[in-house]
């Protein structure tokens, strides 16, 4: 009886409905949000923070590159775990997160290694290097590709769903496995050039733009999970009596 | 008295290998497949016995993961062709036996011929002979991951027969195995302890056998309905 009461919230929360609804208010606040951490983060970090010692202004590509892979790593694990949450409790819902979650997550890895490459150039000398961390961008691209294709094999969007939570799954547990081979592979073969020129601890005029960058990344992340998902909310509850309820006020307005 | 547990597992066990015997040409297009395109190996790159057995590790490990990978598609579909997927199916149990029966049959017939045929592609590649042992030991290990792994990917794809949604699934996951693998015969061949990549494998191994069949059992189950 008591813990019925108690999961009463986690179970709205599952409701495609009441997500639809709740994002509708939340949307403009966090496209502010997003919008003035970008603008800040971007100028901030572009134009006024001091170039880097060694690397001059081609360092200022980090502002792109750094947020992007971060987001799209956590990206991975998010689409993972709704998965999971999908397999556990059933609630629709969260797949249709996971769902959205992997084309935007495979456009954020794409970015982070095409940023990385375009860095790469003039720090490292070649656009593409087998290092661990670039190596595990490029494993985490196949992983998001293999969840969005996976989708396509069954007729079904529930055997669809469950089967990509599946792969996430799989990849969740690979992930970090693949981290540490490819790190321990780089390690055994030793090469020269690859070395971070940045000095690890970093001047706090060049840290802080980046943690807004992050943060606006993440914010920017939140957004287009949302709109993404409201499509697929939108795509499939189309029998839902609100839906139509919706479509028809709205072409009523129009 | 009949036992129930083993008896999933060996049941499935013989009826592969039987089916296996009795397809030879299934069988054996694997291992053509890994002698053949070893075989061009130092046509195409050059017949310098120095340069071959600087790459003959990594060489020999890829086409080991893509011979496995060939053969891993038709673990469960034609099962699924001809209904006795379905028949397993009935079980309302775990499958977690009669799948890891079925694996370790595939393993018996792709990956430990391939360990036991790679000395003639070392002879070929001109690998030293004291890499022989760890490269045959890390083929007979790491072909069981990957026939473990390759197997989530063929239920996973089931619906759709596998094909290159089937490589683009797999090919990640085999990754560490890859790196592994190749880093034993290396290590060897540099008189490093080899023993250590192979223990390395050998953990990877446990950790699939534990958690490949509860993931191949309900994406069977998927299959089926999807």
């Amino acid at each position: 009886m008591n813990l019925n009461l108690q999961w009463t919230w986690f179970h709205r929360l599952g409701s495609p409905r009441w997500f639809y609804q709740k994002t509708q208010r939340w949307l403009p606040w966090l496209c502010l949000i997003m919008l003035s951490l970008l603008v800040v983060g971007l100028v901030w970090g572009l134009a006024f923070a001091p170039p880097d010692a060694k690397q001059g202004n081609s360092f200022r590509i980090i502002y792109l590159h750094v947020p992007a892979s971060v987001v799209a790593l956590a990206g991975y694990y998010l689409m993972a775990i709704s998965g999971a949450v999908g397999l556990i409790w059933r609630i629709k819902l969260s797949y249709m997160l996971m769902r959205s979650a992997a084309p935007i997550g495979a456009a954020l890895t794409f970015i982070a290694l095409v940023t990385g490459a375009i860095w790469g150039k003039p720090t490292w000398g070649a656009y593409w290097v087998w290092d661990a961390r670039i190596t595990s961008m490029l494993i985490l691209l196949f992983l998001y590709l293999g969840v969005m294709a996976l989708r396509h094999a069954y007729s079904s969007n529930e055997a669809a769903d469950k089967a990509s939570a599946i792969l996430g799954l799989v990849g969740m547990v690979n992930v970090p496995i693949i981290y540490k081979s490819v790190d321990w592979w780089q390690t055994l073969h030793q090469p020269a050039t690859i070395k971070f020129t940045g000095a690890p601890s970093m001047h706090p005029d060049m840290f802080m733009p980046l943690v807004v960058m992050i943060v606006g990344f993440y914010t920017f992340y939140a957004v287009t999970l949302i709109l993404f998902t409201r499509i697929e909310i939108l795509r499939r509850e189309y029998r839902a009596s609100w839906v139509k309820q919706l479509v028809e006020n709205n072409s009523a307005e129009k | 008295m009949y036992n129930y547990l083993s008896g999933g597992f060996l049941a499935y066990l013989n009826r592969d290998l039987l089916l296996g015997i009795r397809n030879k040409s299934d069988l054996i297009k694997p291992l053509i497949f890994f002698l053949l395109v070893s075989a061009l190996v130092p046509l195409a790159i050059a017949p310098e016995a120095d340069r071959l057995a600087q790459l003959a590790p990594g060489i020999i490990w890829i086409f080991a993961v893509l011979a496995t990978l060939l053969s891993v598609e038709r673990l469960f579909s034609d099962d699924l062709q001809d209904g006795s997927l379905e028949q397993m199916l009935i079980s309302p149990n775990l499958l977690i036996l009669p799948i890891l029966g079925k694996i370790t049959a595939h393993w018996l017939m792709i990956g430990l011929p391939l360990a036991l045929l790679s000395p003639v592609i070392g002879v070929w590649l001109s690998l030293p002979s004291v890499a022989f042992v760890p490269m045959m030991l890390s083929l007979a290990i790491g072909t069981a991951v990957l026939s473990l792994i390759g197997a989530v990917g063929a239920a996973l794809t089931l619906p759709r027969q596998g094909g290159v949604l089937l490589a683009l699934l797999v090919m990640p996951l085999y990754m560490p195995v890859l790196i592994f693998g190749s880093a034993t015969i290396q290590s060897a061949v540099d008189g490093l302890t080899w023993t250590a990549p192979l223990a390395i494998l050998a953990a990877f191994l446990a950790i699939a056998i534990a958690l490949c069949p509860l993931a191949i059992n309900v994406s069977l189950r998927l299959a089926k309905n999807g």
